[in-house]
């Protein structure tokens, strides 16, 4: 038992810095991608950047729960239609004069970004909470199957309700405000897509570094011991799900001031499998994980879509090789190894 | 005689029609390590899980420093200092040694929902941590992933996790399980040394092992407690060696 005898230490302080170096390489790729097309004045593809990035806070928020505490949650898109429906609807009554509601006090609606944005979040949140609550109960594929069944119940209220479009949806004629900012200009809303998320990936690589992130890794790996060091996994996963519907319905919001529209399609169970794509091509509990998955998966779209109808079809080669040879995803690839 | 640390009396439980455990007292003296042997299927494991928490046994009472721990939950137990081991290791095989008992030190602390600072830079946490890694003789394994330590490693730091809990007593499900003659001697030189730190319950199958730590020995025969006395009158009880040790020699 002598602390003398000190082994030889081991190459592991590499990777995390190959890690960072790849983040940062992806960060870099996606501004350079943003500018270029800005340069060349190509606001398709502007609009193209800020849809990777708006998806990758969506997916961000999914990993929060899927890579770092081991939860599949098949019911994402629930929270980004949520948060859609927030903008739009907010929207909506300001921009035709009709107040949402006159009691308790008037209130007419908004079309500002941070309003709209703490109202998403917060309704996200709520929805997590009641829908975590429940389907926390169960593990396994039943967790799978009872995260869908919420996320196609909100599904068929948004197609059921009439009042804000229905099946057909809801536009938003003028895009959101954000002070001191031209959203309508791709490039500005383009950069505050990016902003945010930076932003939300930084809170999420706080988190993860935190007691409470610590505590939700140890969820994923062992529930047990949780339970035998004095931590119940039950509310720490829960929290992370409040927190992860949050951001997801963040990214909502912005996904409808992108296309100024808002639809069930925001709301569907293909959404919810789209997040899932974006982490398992990302690398799963990569922190970068999101932005790397949503900018292959979008790009692939484009370039494999212009020669083929049947895209998908290759695209989900490409899926079956990254599960079978290549767990760790496009990060994992890039770094070599599993992460520490 | 000091007053226990922990005390069961009455407890029960069956699965259908198997009594796994029947009317079971025993009790936990500070200083001590108490074995408990029995053939395999004499519902150790099941005796050990309800003083756990684990599962909620169907009459009787487990109290720790007189305190009933009826309604607390295996988290909440383990918060009052109960500290367990599992008879398979049972650990977070991606993080690494310290990550792990830095865990069980937070664990501990009871302070989990905290978002902002890095628990890996949490000050009084690393001197639990590395502390407990000394005493469990992992020093040096600090930064090596759980899943790649051998097999007696993996239970030295089982070991390391039960004291960051500042434990009040330890379960031990056997510990020296699957280890060979070399480890689990040196892993009964540890555990000599824990029991002045908190006394130990130890469930074992390595009888030289029992006999040789042990105060006092329990026999747990078909969920019944056949006899309990020091080792030396274990050996020499005629039931404990008709039903027991008669069938292994």
């Amino acid at each position: 038992m002598s602390a003398a005898e000190i082994p030889a230490p081991r190459a592991r302080r590499a990777a995390p810095s190959r890690e960072t170096l790849v983040n940062a390489g992806l960060g870099l790729a996606l501004l350079v991608f943003g500018l270029g097309a800005w340069l060349l004045d190509e606001p398709f593809l502007i609009t193209l950047a800020t849809k990777v990035a708006i998806l990758a806070i969506a997916g961000a928020g999914l990993n929060l729960v899927l890579g770092y505490g081991g939860l599949v949650s098949f019911g994402h898109a629930a929270y980004f239609g949520i948060g859609g429906y927030t903008s739009g609807i907010l929207a909506h009554h300001a921009l035709n004069y009709t107040p949402m509601f006159e009691w308790p006090f008037l209130f007419e609606g908004s079309t500002s970004m941070p309003l709209i944005w703490l109202f998403a979040m917060v309704l996200g949140g709520l929805a997590a909470l009641a829908i975590g609550a429940l389907s926390l109960r169960t593990t396994g594929v039943y967790f799978i199957m009872i995260t869908l069944a919420f996320g196609q119940m909100i599904f068929y209220f948004a197609i059921s309700w009439p009042a804000y479009g229905g099946e057909d949806g809801l536009p938003i004629y003028v895009r959101n405000g954000f002070p001191g900012l031209n959203t309508l200009d791709p490039i500005q809303f383009f950069a505050l897509a990016v902003a945010v998320l930076f932003a939300v990936l930084g809170l999420i690589s706080m988190l993860a570094h935190s007691r409470f992130g610590l505590a939700l890794q140890a969820a994923r790996q062992n529930r047990q011991r949780l339970m035998a060091v004095g931590i119940r996994p039950g509310g720490v996963l829960l929290v992370a799900f409040v927190i992860s519907g949050a951001i997801t319905a963040l990214a909502g919001a912005l996904y409808a001031d992108l296309n100024r529209f808002v639809s069930p399609s925001m709301l569907s169970w293909h959404l919810s499998g789209e997040l899932l794509v974006f982490l398992i091509l990302g690398g799963t509990g990569r922190l970068f994980a999101p932005l790397a998955g949503a900018g292959l998966y979008i790009t692939l779209e484009h370039v494999l879509g212009g020669v083929s109808d049947y895209w998908q079809f290759y695209f989900g080669l490409l899926l079956l090789g990254v599960v079978l040879f290549a767990r760790g995803g496009v990060i994992g690839f890039l770094t070599g190894g599993r992460h520490g | 005689m000091a007053e226990p640390i922990l005390e069961i009396t009455g407890l029960r439980k069956s699965f259908g029609a198997l009594k796994a455990t029947d009317d079971v007292s025993l009790d936990l003296r500070p200083g001590e390590i108490h074995g408990l042997i029995g053939p395999n299927g004499a519902g150790k494991s099941t005796l050990i899980k309800q003083i756990a928490g684990e599962i909620t046994p169907d009459a009787g009472e487990v109290r720790l420093r007189g305190r009933s721990l009826s309604g607390i939950d295996a988290a909440g137990r383990a918060r009052l200092g109960m500290a367990r081991s599992f008879q398979v290791s049972s650990v977070a095989p991606e993080f690494t040694v310290l990550q792990n008992v830095v865990l069980s030190a937070q664990g501990a602390s009871g302070a989990t929902f905290r978002f902002f600072r890095p628990v890996m830079r949490d000050a009084g946490l690393l001197a639990t941590a590395h502390d407990c890694i000394t005493r469990a003789g992992l020093s040096g394994r600090e930064t090596v992933p759980a899943a790649e330590l051998a097999h007696g490693e993996r239970r030295k730091l089982e070991i390391a996790m039960a004291l960051a809990l500042k434990p009040a007593l330890f379960l031990l499900d056997e510990p020296m399980a699957g280890m060979g003659t070399e480890g689990a001697r040196a892993l009964g030189d540890l555990l000599d040394g824990l029991r002045h730190r908190a006394p130990i319950l130890l469930v074992e199958h390595d009888m030289d092992a029992v006999f040789r730590l042990s105060d006092r020995v329990s026999v747990l025969v078909y969920g019944r407690i056949i006899a309990t006395g020091s080792p030396e009158e274990i050996r020499a009880d005629a039931e404990v060696q008709r039903v027991y040790l008669g069938e292994e020699a």
